[in-house]
């Protein structure tokens, strides 16, 4: 769970410490700033270490670089990774070592950690950055609620082990509300992670941060596009990449908290705790924090910073609820249902882009093809997770040469479409939770241009999740009247 | 119990049968177990090739067979696999060979063994099973090799014969560099049984013939293969 944090699971004494300053000899034979760089903060396995055996020897010696035990037993549990699951450990007749133990499954897409290895930690001195006379080239203004959230998060970097959630609607400008932060940490010569689940808001962030901070090394992390380089002085990258890290970030900053998979799997959390510094400080953002986070923050546990209003300035556009009762049969047969046809018909902005999100990709696929039958005039497709064109369908979307675009809960949030409407067709199916169907809502009204645009949940019988989601944009908008 | 490809529980059924006597749960699930294809006929005879569905079949050998009997290239008597390399397989293999996920094992073995029941119910009583070798740095990257374990699940003697000196890994290079490489195995011990090739797949069967023309050149009457897929 989310904040489990601090109990005796997230026990990261094992990690050496590392108080060794420089002898004459180490600095005679090796660019130890450098090493530094590459080496500081990371669990490695041997075959990853660019090192020759005699150099890691003397290393060694030094005690620049110490080793811990991959993995431990009674209970099992990976140390890189921090598995514990006994189904996800393997055993393996070894022929390195000749004789048969266990493996972990679980990290095995990023190298295998052997139990008969070790994981090589740099206890050298620590990285230092230098760092340029200017930082951050972004010229745009905060507007008030942005700028306030910003100091927040400015007045939280600066004290060690603090932690702040920055509760921000859809459509906020968090991003930039992170870049005076970030230009106070990187001047303080801090090490900076931004972290998220998910792997497109990475791609995203990527350029916009390099824009921003055109002269500091930007590190991107994640599955598929992996770079082997040192980290550097801000880090973007995705939770399951922070495997590798320990004691390295003083600033950690999570993106998307409550998205998909960190809230479902326990060792996202362990290993974003482990990859920052004892002193570090921690930035939550999110639109829809989750249960645990949100129990903190209401009982004042959590020091929190709402952003209520969006960039423009215009409230978020609250769902419609549509009961359509025969949902499900319809639905069934593939067809669209006739309060969906009403409501189409009689809509203000009939120009608007239109984007339908369904419960399953089968529903996806089956419909379009269905409206498409329908609409002849109209250019509609359908995205889902394993769409090997999701990209260029998402790109065309955007360039407004479809009309109708069909998702399952895969573009609920990442995301911006200048002008566009949504529609979900039932709403009361078990993937639309709360945090989901928030999400969904913030898909509309995003540009300063057009500000508003119609939500529409049609279902067949309201659900808890669709009544949260609607009271949580309500509050949203209550709180930014208050303004 | 958990399938060892997708990490999805597996619930058993239970009815009155399997009440009184438990079914052996298998290691993959429905949906995972489902999209393995067995190669169900043998188009051609001696490298077990099955022509893609409608097909037109001329005779019993493929065309590459034919060429390597008319060149006296075919020291193989015949090759036998058990899975279609397709894309649910590709990624198990991966994952299981590269990765070296050992564990996945369990989803090849019950396979395997039916497979050699089938195919290789005429073997010699004295027949020995030779994995194809990895080279020792090969082994050492891996920590096991791939077509020992295969081995292991025949109920044959175990024997190693070959070395193999290190080079470019064979699935890096074309169709073309393979049938042209030169060979990258040593006798290490001869024999005067007949043998049992064993790897993991058969690709152009390159490798398995060049295993094969040594062992029948160092004096051993007859070589087969059986690879999990190709």
């Amino acid at each position: 769970m989310l904040f489990s944090f601090r109990k005796k699971k997230d026990d990261f004494s094992y990690l050496p410490s590392s108080d060794k300053s420089l002898s004459d000899l180490a600095q005679d034979r090796f660019d130890i700033p450098s090493l530094s760089h590459t080496l500081s903060g990371k669990l490695f396995l041997r075959e990853e270490l660019p090192l020759k055996s005699h150099q890691l020897e003397t290393l060694q010696q030094e005690q620049f670089i110490q080793t811990i035990p991959s993995i431990t037993t009674n209970p099992n549990h990976c140390r890189r990774c921090g598995n514990t699951q006994t189904s996800l450990f393997g055993e393996i007749p070894c022929a390195r070592c000749n004789s048969t133990h266990i493996y972990c499954r679980n990290c095995i897409e990023m190298g295998r950690v052997l139990q008969c290895e070790e994981l090589y930690y740099w206890t050298g001195p620590k990285p230092t950055y230098s760092i340029p006379n200017e930082i951050c080239a972004w010229e745009g203004k905060l507007t008030g609620a942005q700028q306030l959230a910003a100091d927040r998060i400015c007045q939280t970097i600066d004290q060690a082990k603090e932690e702040l959630l920055c509760w921000a609607v859809c459509g906020a400008g968090k991003t930039e509300m992170l870049f005076p932060a970030i230009t106070k940490a990187i001047i303080a010569g801090k090490r900076i992670c931004l972290a998220t689940p998910r792997a497109d808001v990475v791609r995203e962030l990527f350029p916009r941060f390099q824009q921003a901070f055109p002269h500091i090394t930007i590190t991107a992390l994640y599955g598929g596009a992996e770079k082997r380089d040192a980290p550097s002085q801000l880090t973007l990258a995705t939770t399951h990449q922070l495997i590798r890290f320990a004691d390295a970030f003083d600033v950690m900053i999570i993106d998307e908290i409550d998205a998909f998979p960190y809230h479902a799997d326990p060792l996202l959390p362990y290993v974003t705790k482990r990859a920052a510094t004892k002193q570090a400080a921690f930035i939550y953002l999110t639109a829809t924090p989750r249960k645990e986070l949100k129990l903190r923050s209401d009982n004042g546990k959590l020091p929190t910073v709402f952003v209520p209003i969006r960039y423009h300035g215009q409230p978020l556009p609250e769902p419609q609820f549509i009961i359509s009762l025969n949902l499900k049969n319809t639905l069934e047969n593939y067809g669209l249902p006739k309060t969906f046809w009403n409501w189409y018909h009689n809509r203000t902005q009939a120009n608007r882009q239109l984007l339908i999100f369904v419960p399953t990709v089968d529903h996806s696929n089956q419909l379009s093809q269905t409206l498409q039958k329908q609409l002849p005039g109209q250019n509609i497709a359908a995205v889902h997770a394993d769409d090997s064109e999701r990209e260029e369908k998402i790109q065309q979307f955007r360039n407004k040469q479809l009309f109708i675009l069909f998702s399952t809960t895969i573009l609920e949030r990442g995301v911006t479409f200048p002008s566009v409407d949504v529609v979900v067709l039932d709403a009361g199916h078990d993937v639309f939770d709360q945090a989901a169907l928030v999400q969904i809502a913030g898909r509309a009204g995003r540009s300063a241009d057009d500000p508003t645009g119609d939500v529409i949940f049609i279902h067949d019988g309201k659900t808890n999740a669709m009544i949260d989601a609607k009271r949580m944009i309500s509050q949203m908008n209550q709180k930014a009247r208050k303004l | 119990m958990e399938c060892v490809w997708c990490n999805k529980k597996i619930y058993p059924n239970v009815t009155w049968s399997t009440f009184l006597y438990p079914e052996k749960l298998a290691p993959l699930c429905h949906s995972c177990q489902g999209e393995l294809r067995w190669i169900e006929r043998a188009d051609c005879i001696d490298c077990g090739r099955q022509y893609k569905d409608g097909a037109k079949k001329e005779s019993n050998r493929c065309q590459d067979c034919n060429r390597r009997r008319e060149t006296s290239q075919q020291f193989l008597t015949k090759n036998r696999s058990v899975f279609q390399y397709n894309e649910q397989l590709q990624p198990m293999i991966t994952k299981w060979k590269y990765r070296g996920d050992y564990c996945l094992i369990e989803a090849f073995r019950a396979p395997v063994q039916e497979g050699f029941k089938t195919y290789f119910s005429d073997l010699n009583a004295d027949t020995i099973a030779v994995p194809i070798p990895l080279s020792p740095q090969r082994l050492q990257e891996r920590a096991f090799n791939q077509a020992e374990a295969i081995a292991q699940l025949l109920p044959l003697p175990t024997c190693e014969l070959l070395k193999r000196v290190h080079g470019e890994k064979q699935s890096k290079r074309s169709r073309k560099e393979r049938l042209e490489a030169s060979n990258p195995f040593q006798l290490f011990k001869s024999t005067n049984k007949p043998v049992l090739l064993i790897d993991d797949i058969y690709t152009t069967g390159t490798t398995l013939q060049q295993a094969a023309e040594i062992l029948i050149q160092s004096g051993c009457p007859e070589v087969s293969s059986y690879t999990l897929a190709r």
